[in-house]
């Protein structure tokens, strides 16, 4: 069924096409009137959030729903990907930037009419903390020795070591303010302090948010904003053309986007997300362990073959691990070009002039699967054999991330959290990946709180793991917005992976 | 009468039972921790048993059978491990789609397959036959998604009769819910009408085959007359049959036709279930469609025998 759906498309879109030019002018009537009164927003998106707390689930979904329009914390990232205030009015750094203090923002009530307050963010960075945490990014509090409510507007904020992540961190999702008296229940009835309040949920169809009318912000935002969970690609494109969902904020099938592109009533917005996709390497097992196999790898890879291929031209090549959008970004794509001697030569320098054979594990998201087949196509050209093994995300976090032994040789996957080069620095993690270099720069970096010093270092760890060829560096994830063209506000990039919907209004 | 209920009501309670330990079983070998699958990639060692324990998967095997099946057998159906709310709750609310869609489906089926199922076989080797014979190897050979995209693209994107997909719910008024399953419906339903329509036609024929018609006929009793006293009856049997196995499809076997139009139905809450682990959801769901299943063919089984009398008084 699978390998019938693309061509399916096709036919669909020819027929389409057709009987399309005769009404487009009828559909762009209706749809321009319905424009101009309405002040809500219909969103689709591809995968449902299994519950609406950000801080009990790494699922995407729930962040993309509720971040920065339901649930805030004390900082915020904004659409740049820059640290703004949120709920913290303002704060100071002293101790060696081992000690973060707090002002909050008074007169912020959450959505159940309860006062917003230190205690608040007490209690919500202690639960994150805590011992029966289910925080899915408990490490982004690792650092914190204690939480101290000074008064009721002033929280301390106590670091073991100096950490120059601490404010980028508490603008994640995971760290946002919940209230105590409502925390228990933010899975299915989600309680914060944003500009808008859950108000309805059914279940694998759609999530409605309604404007909180007493948001301490100024911004003048919908009066509804509904969710709908739409999970196949053919499903979304009809319901675009069709006007039931008003746009995709991430469209989930880049071989539609030339369509919208063509079509005046959309609006196709190709921005950058923090996702490197990347061909992960078993680093401890054999031979991926020669660095000259590696090279060899990366040397064979053919980036812009897997950006055509696989993502219909979106994206864009890495060198490295880490967003082409960042300041302290470094390209590397041209440290390996794609040569097919070079790759080769490695490989006999290595011991195995005649290639090898191997397994690539790919999960279920496109970008995997099409780029993986790429990918063996390429390797194949300089010897190395790959045995595809399609992997379901239940069984490529079992057997591939973690357990003692990684038992992969190969896999493509998207690392989509912003900056987590520092994953590097951990051995265990399932790259195998131990450098005494690179852990020496990221425990520099720890302990760096001015921003040129800190770019400095990122570059550093960035040039290092580009030299050891740890994976193959493939592209960044597009992000591909749809809309129609009278919605403004959208993000553009996706810093974090959020629908911002604070200054998203309809054109005149 | 009493004797053949009985017997069956035993062979269903068993096959109902034996059904849990499989599916029971199937779920806890297939690989994926579902708690690691709600927490991803960032989270720690610590906070992934933490939620094991909260979710209770640290238990033993047998311990979490029994207190699911304990569960079950007072209705208690568990709770999601994604969606945290009663998997009951979530069974309700996608049932709501769910079986109505199969109604209409079933029905739209029966009301297509049945007339043309005669209709062929009273004008065997004609050229209505051939006709209708020909429209359902259409309808068997084509692809329902494709069939169902094309009739979107058609009544939902450029007419505009009725929504690309979605479902209003009930408190939208009735036409507003049904405007989005007689889509979804007919694509369900044509494929199935296409194959009851050859059932009834290929039964129909054999029955007039039969030594009992040519009787009837020596008695007088025109062709038609023939047809819809006696070999009609006959014929059900095997209709029934498949009748009760496409509604059982119905129920969840439509997760491709759910996609289509992003319907929140059964099969694409199963669907959901398996790929994020949420073992309980998919384990409740599954018995209760088995069970469905399992009292679909009793009601066709009994139905057999009040069409055929000769049933109840069969033994072994």
């Amino acid at each position: 069924m699978r390998y019938l759906k693309p061509a399916t498309r096709h036919i669909a879109k020819g027929a389409l096409a057709l009987l399309l030019s005769s009404t487009a002018l009828q559909f762009a009537v209706t749809n321009s009137a319905i424009g101009a009164m309405k002040n809500s927003v219909t969103l689709g998106m591809s995968l449902e959030p299994p519950h609406l707390d950000p801080t009990a689930g790494a699922a995407a979904a729930i962040d993309e729903v509720v971040y920065a329009n339901v649930f805030e914390g004390l900082t915020r990232i904004d659409r740049n990907g820059v640290v703004k205030p949120a709920l913290a009015e303002s704060w100071s750094v002293s101790d060696g930037g081992k000690a973060y203090t707090f002002k909050l923002r008074t007169g912020v009530k959450f959505h159940d009419g309860t006062v917003f307050d230190a205690d608040d963010v007490k209690f919500s960075l202690d639960r994150a903390r805590g011992e029966k945490s289910t925080n899915a990014q408990k490490r982004l509090f690792k650092a914190i020795t204690s939480v101290d409510v000074v008064d009721a507007a002033t929280v301390k904020i106590t670091l073991s070591s100096p950490a120059g992540n601490f404010l980028f961190n508490m603008g994640w999702g995971d760290a946002i303010i919940v209230g105590s008296e409502s925390a228990e229940n933010n899975k299915t009835t989600p309680v914060g302090t944003g500009p808008f309040k859950f108000s309805k949920w059914t279940k694998g169809l759609s999530i409605v948010l309604a404007k909180n009318d007493g948001y301490w912000g100024e911004q003048k935002v919908l009066d509804k904003a509904e969710f709908r969970i739409i999970p196949d690609a053919a499903a979304a494109v009809a319901a675009l053309l069709a006007g039931d969902v008003d746009g995709f904020a991430n469209f989930p099938s880049p071989e539609a986007i030339p369509q919208f592109q063509a079509d005046p009533r959309f609006t196709v917005m190709v921005g950058s997300t923090e996702g490197e996709t990347i061909l992960s390497t078993n680093n401890k097992k054999k031979p991926f362990d020669d660095v000259r196999v590696r090279r060899a790898i990366a040397h064979a890879i053919d980036r812009k073959a897997i950006i055509d291929g696989a993502m219909f031209g979106l994206g864009t090549p890495i060198g490295t691990h880490f967003a082409p959008h960042h300041p302290a970004y470094v390209d590397n794509v041209n440290k390996y070009p794609h040569d097919i001697a070079k790759s080769k030569a490695l490989l006999a320098e290595a011991g195995f002039p005649d290639g090898f054979k191997a397994t690539i594990k790919l999960p279920p998201p496109t970008y995997a699967r099409r780029g993986g087949e790429i990918v063996a196509a390429s390797l194949r050209e300089v010897g190395i054999d790959l045995e595809i093994i399609p992997v379901e995300w239940g069984q490529w976090l079992e057997q591939v991330f973690k357990g003692e032994v990684k038992d992969y040789d190969l896999t493509i996957v998207s690392h989509t959290e912003p900056q987590d080069i520092a994953i590097y620095a951990n051995p265990g993690y399932y790259f195998q990946y131990d450098s005494k270099a690179f852990q020496d720069v990221m425990e520099k970096l720890n302990a760096t709180v001015d921003t040129e010093g800190r770019y400095a270092l990122m570059r550093q760890a960035q040039n290092i793991i580009s030299e050891d060829a740890v994976n193959g560096y493939l592209f960044q994830l597009a992000k591909a917005g749809v809309w129609n063209a009278k919605l403004e506000g959208l993000w553009e990039n996706s810093p974090v992976q959020a629908n911002d919907l604070t200054e998203v209004h309809w054109k005149e | 009468m009493l004797y053949y209920l009985i017997r069956r009501s035993v062979s269903l309670l068993l096959t109902l039972a034996l059904s849990t330990i499989v599916i029971f079983m199937v779920m806890e070998i297939v690989p994926g921790d579902p708690a690691l699958i709600i927490l991803g990639i960032g989270a720690t060692d610590e906070t992934i048993a933490a939620l094991r324990q909260q979710m209770g998967l640290d238990l033993p095997l047998l311990t979490r059978y029994f207190q699911w099946v304990s569960g079950v057998l007072v209705g208690d159906l568990g709770t999601s491990y994604t969606y945290s709310v009663p998997v009951s709750e979530l069974i309700a609310e996608r049932s709501i789609v769910s079986l109505p869609l199969a109604i209409i489906a079933l029905t739209l089926s029966t009301l297509i397959a049945i007339p043309t199922g005669i209709l062929a076989a009273s004008k065997r080797g004609q050229v209505t036959d051939t006709g209708i014979m020909g429209l359902t190897q259409l309808g068997i050979a084509i692809p329902n998604f494709w069939f169902a995209m094309l009739m979107v693209y058609i009544f939902a994107v450029i007419l505009q009769w009725v929504p690309a997909g979605g479902f209003p719910g009930w408190d939208q008024g009735i036409l507003a819910a049904l405007k989005s399953l007689i889509l979804p419906a007919i694509a369900l339903a044509l494929p199935q009408a296409a194959i009851l329509s050859r059932v009834t036609r290929s039964a129909l024929l054999e029955a007039l085959g039969e030594d009992y018609i040519r009787t009837a006929r020596a008695k007088g009793l025109t062709r038609s007359m023939v047809l819809w006293r006696h070999a009609l009856r006959n014929a059900m049997i095997p209709v029934l049959t498949i009748m009760g196995l496409q509604f059982a499809f119905l129920l969840a076997g439509t997760i491709i036709i759910e996609n289509v139009f992003y319907l929140p139905g059964l099969g694409r809450l199963i669907f959901q279930a398996i790929t994020q682990r949420d073992l309980i959801v998919v384990e409740s769901t599954v018995v209760l469609l088995v069970a469905s299943v399992i009292l679909i063919n009793f009601l066709v089984d009994i139905t057999y025998a009040w069409v055929d009398p000769r049933l109840q008084s069969e033994r072994g």
